[in-house]
């Protein structure tokens, strides 16, 4: 049955990126690897599901692989390995440029980190919303602009600023056009990489009850990447939360912020930033080098060297998930047996 | 945070002059005092940059307190407008304020507001339709609006940097990273091109990017966003500035980073009497890492107070407002209110006095005709005629 089929199901996941550079070649071949071109583990062995009209939110540190990850399963980029499925359709091996022109690619649309970055410069706002609508709805003229006009409405977006180009409009509001011209065509999963980054916290506040209210109307599902880890915990269902490229913890929203069992996720929680800190401990800073993504030991936990609780198994043995609660999971030795 | 060692004396409040009247400005007089020395430091008291950051030599920090009533940057009665085909567009008006030696200023206020044009005017790139029709920025005895070009370009990129809101298209897409920040350390850090790429290594691994020996190869494209940030950081801090002016310096960076990037930033302010004035949308950010805090709204300065003064006691509606809309402890996103109404089109000929009168539930006949500006407490200046 479809409906117990998840929206998104993604197995095994990887993506690695060749790196360029002498250093690593020499070192490849010292070690006796033939010409084995030195790899960046992007993502490395993801594997989660995403229910109709869920919301999960994607956390991590500058770096860990979320942007990679999400550009792999909206297909602007081809995985190294590993599976995505929506609903009953296997997308993973539509070729990521073919994918961009398809009626399919409705069902999934990207709202991208840098909404400044990801306009095109000779698009007016007006235009931009538009794009989608022209090539995966064929919608024209009045319909069109009526089209246009309700989303930009929807998002916070003044009329009087359509005619405007990119370079005319502020940052937050360059990055309401990026909505407005993502929920146009109705997906059924939004992929918000660090959508309210650009906003202020007015903007912002429209933007979530606009994506809560988006979401309870027309059932979408969110992957929701952010750093703000206050908005998370308001708007989410479920966290991932990454780091070099592995997910290390995942579960309900309320538990992970409250009971955080991953050290890293415990360094991130205690690390959020509250008005008036007055008197607040002082944070605490992780010290140590972090691991390279390059080439990385696969028998070395991720976080090893700055994990203030690490030991030597860790250096031994990768840490699998383990169950530590309901759909809750951490990838640590210290939370084996729950 | 009650911990953090004083660095400009907030209390210090540069010759303020309280005015009433609307034709009053939150901003200061610079003064009588003797200009900031601008000279570049004599070559053999620079063997290193990174002597610059911690944990380098740190110079006693009361040889920044003579300087302190001299402050890093007055800006003065600032006014920008741009042409757009649907009118002139009065992005800022009689913007005021100033950033101390070694103080932190946070610049907020909402998306439109005007923080970004306000570097823009004081680095001198506005875009091509906008225009400076008032106001001065007295910089070490530079006014910056009003420098010839040639002053200008010495002054940037050497005695104040900046880091750009999209770190990504302010970076050069054909050059590997480490070798942009080489650059700089050739051009404005003193370095020597033998010892640019080490430093510039160094200054990855300050900005903790994971393998800098290697990453310094990358291309901004290979970089991710919250990396292109950082990088951007590491070229700003390289020149060694005076002041640094930061829009948005740790937006898309995750918070344990951006608690090292903000520690580095707070460390160079402290020890080495660097400046900044740092935009930022996260009123958290502002209240643990910054000294004072310039809310604008619409193009106008609107409150400017002590961080602690105004978390505990904002006294313009629109920094209440800001405030509530903040996500902090919340326990549904029911509870957060966004603020009423949205910025008046600044292109209207009939703006009026106070700007945020349409969106305001505490407004005054008085407040479409004028607009009192008054330091309402010690070095707190407030822009309403019915504050909180
Ligand atoms: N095209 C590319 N070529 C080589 N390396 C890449 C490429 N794109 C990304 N990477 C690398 O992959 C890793 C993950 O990058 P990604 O952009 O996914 O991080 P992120 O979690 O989104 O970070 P941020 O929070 O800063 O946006 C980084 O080390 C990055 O340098
Ligand atoms: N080139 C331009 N032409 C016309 N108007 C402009 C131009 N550049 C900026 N503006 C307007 O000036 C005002 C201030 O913009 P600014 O970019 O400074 O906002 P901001 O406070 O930095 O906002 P954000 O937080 O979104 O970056 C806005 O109303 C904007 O639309
Ligand atoms: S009370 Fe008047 S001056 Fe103060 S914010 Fe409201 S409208 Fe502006
Ligand atoms: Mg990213
Ligand atoms: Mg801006």
């Amino acid at each position: 049955m479809s409906e117990t089929l998840p929206l998104l199901d993604v197995a095994e996941l990887s993506r690695q990126f060749t790196v360029r550079g002498t250093t690593g070649g020499l070192l490849a071949r010292l070690r006796g690897g033939a010409a084995a071109a030195p790899k960046l583990h992007a993502v490395d062995d993801v594997s989660f599901t995403i229910g109709r009209g869920e919301t999960v939110g994607l956390v991590g540190e500058s770096g860990c692989g979320k942007s990679t990850l999400v550009r792999v399963l909206t297909r602007l980029l081809d995985p190294t390995s590993g599976s995505i499925r929506l609903g009953s359709q296997d997308l993973t091996h539509l070729p990521a440029r073919r994918f961009a022109r398809r009626p399919e690619r409705a069902r999934i649309q990207m709202v991208f980190q840098d909404a400044g970055e990801s306009v095109n410069p000779r698009y007016t706002a007006f235009d931009a919303i538009a794009d989608p609508l022209r090539r995966l709805r064929r919608l024209r003229g009045a319909a069109l602009r009526s089209r246009v006009e309700t989303v930009a409405t929807q998002c916070g977006l003044p009329l009087a600023l359509l005619p405007r180009f990119p370079h005319q409009l502020s940052g937050g509001q360059r990055a309401r056009v990026g909505i407005a011209r993502a929920i146009a065509v109705e997906p059924e999963l939004l992929v918000l990489d660090e959508p309210t980054a650009a906003l202020d916290v007015s903007v912002q506040v429209v933007v979530l009850h606009l994506l809560a209210r988006l979401k309870q109307e027309l059932g979408m599902s969110y992957l929701f990447v952010s750093h703000d880890l206050n908005v998370v915990r308001l708007l989410c269902d479920r966290v991932l939360v990454m780091y070099l490229g592995r997910i290390v913890e995942e579960g309900p929203a309320g538990a992970v912020f409250a009971n955080p069992r991953h050290p890293y996720t415990r360094a991130l929680v205690e690390a959020i930033p509250q008005i008036g800190a007055e008197g607040a401990p002082e944070r605490i800073r992780l010290g140590g080098e972090p691991r390279s993504p390059i080439d990385p030991d696969p028998n070395v936990c991720r976080f090893y060297g700055r994990c203030p609780r690490g030991f030597a198994r860790c250096a031994e043995q990768m840490p699998p998930l383990h169950e530590v609660g309901p759909r809750h999971r951490a990838a640590c030795h210290l939370v084996e047996g729950g | 945070m009650s911990e953090r060692p004083p660095r400009a004396d907030p209390a210090v409040p540069p010759q303020l002059t309280p005015a009433g009247g609307p034709a009053a400005d939150l901003a200061v007089e610079p003064g009588e005092a003797p200009p900031l020395d601008t000279a570049p430091t004599p070559p053999g008291t620079a063997p290193n940059l990174l002597d610059s950051l911690p944990p380098g030599p740190i110079p006693p920090a009361a040889a920044f307190s003579a300087a302190q009533a001299e402050p890093c940057l007055a800006v003065r009665d600032l006014a920008v407008s741009f042409r757009t085909r649907g009118g002139t567009v009065k992005a800022l008006e009689q913007v005021g304020f100033t950033v101390g030696r070694g103080e932190i200023v946070a610049l907020v206020g909402e998306s439109g507001s005007g923080k970004s044009v306000t570097a823009y005017a004081l680095m001198g790139i506005l875009d091509a339709a906008g225009e400076v029709t008032a106001g001065t920025a007295q910089f070490g005895g530079t006014d910056l609006l009003h420098a010839p070009e040639r002053t200008l370009r010495g002054i940037r990129g050497r005695d104040i940097s900046m880091i750009f809101q999209n770190p990504r298209t302010a970076l050069n897409p054909i050059r590997p990273v480490g070798k942009q920040i080489a650059d700089v350390l050739i051009r404005h850090g003193g370095a020597g091109r033998r010892e640019a790429p080490a430093a510039a290594i160094e200054m990855l691994r300050r900005v903790r990017i994971t393998d800098p020996e290697r990453r310094a190869r990358a291309y901004p494209y290979e970089m991710s966003g919250g990396m292109c940030q950082r990088v951007m950081i590491a070229i700003a801090l390289a020149c060694r500035p005076k002041l640094l002016i930061a829009d948005e310096p740790t937006t898309g960076i995750d918070v344990t980073t951006q608690a090292v990037i903000m520690d580095l930033l707070t460390g160079l302010a402290r020890e080495s009497g660097v400046s900044a004035l740092v935009i930022t949308h996260d009123l958290a950010l502002a209240s643990e890492y910054c000294d004072r805090v310039v809310v604008m709204h619409a193009g106008h300065v609107v409150e400017d107070a002590p961080v602690r003064d105004l978390f505990a006691h904002p006294r313009h509606p629109y920094t209440a407002r800001l405030l509530a809309a903040t996500p902090t402890g919340h326990a549904s996103l029911a509870d957060l209110a966004s603020i009423p109404g949205s910025l008046p089109d600044l292109r209207r000929p009939d703006l009026p006095a106070c700007r945020y009168i349409g969106r305001c539930d505490r407004a005054l006949d008085s407040c479409q005709v004028s607009l009192q500006r008054r330091e309402i407490a010690p070095s707190h200046l407030v822009a309403c005629n019915n504050p909180l």
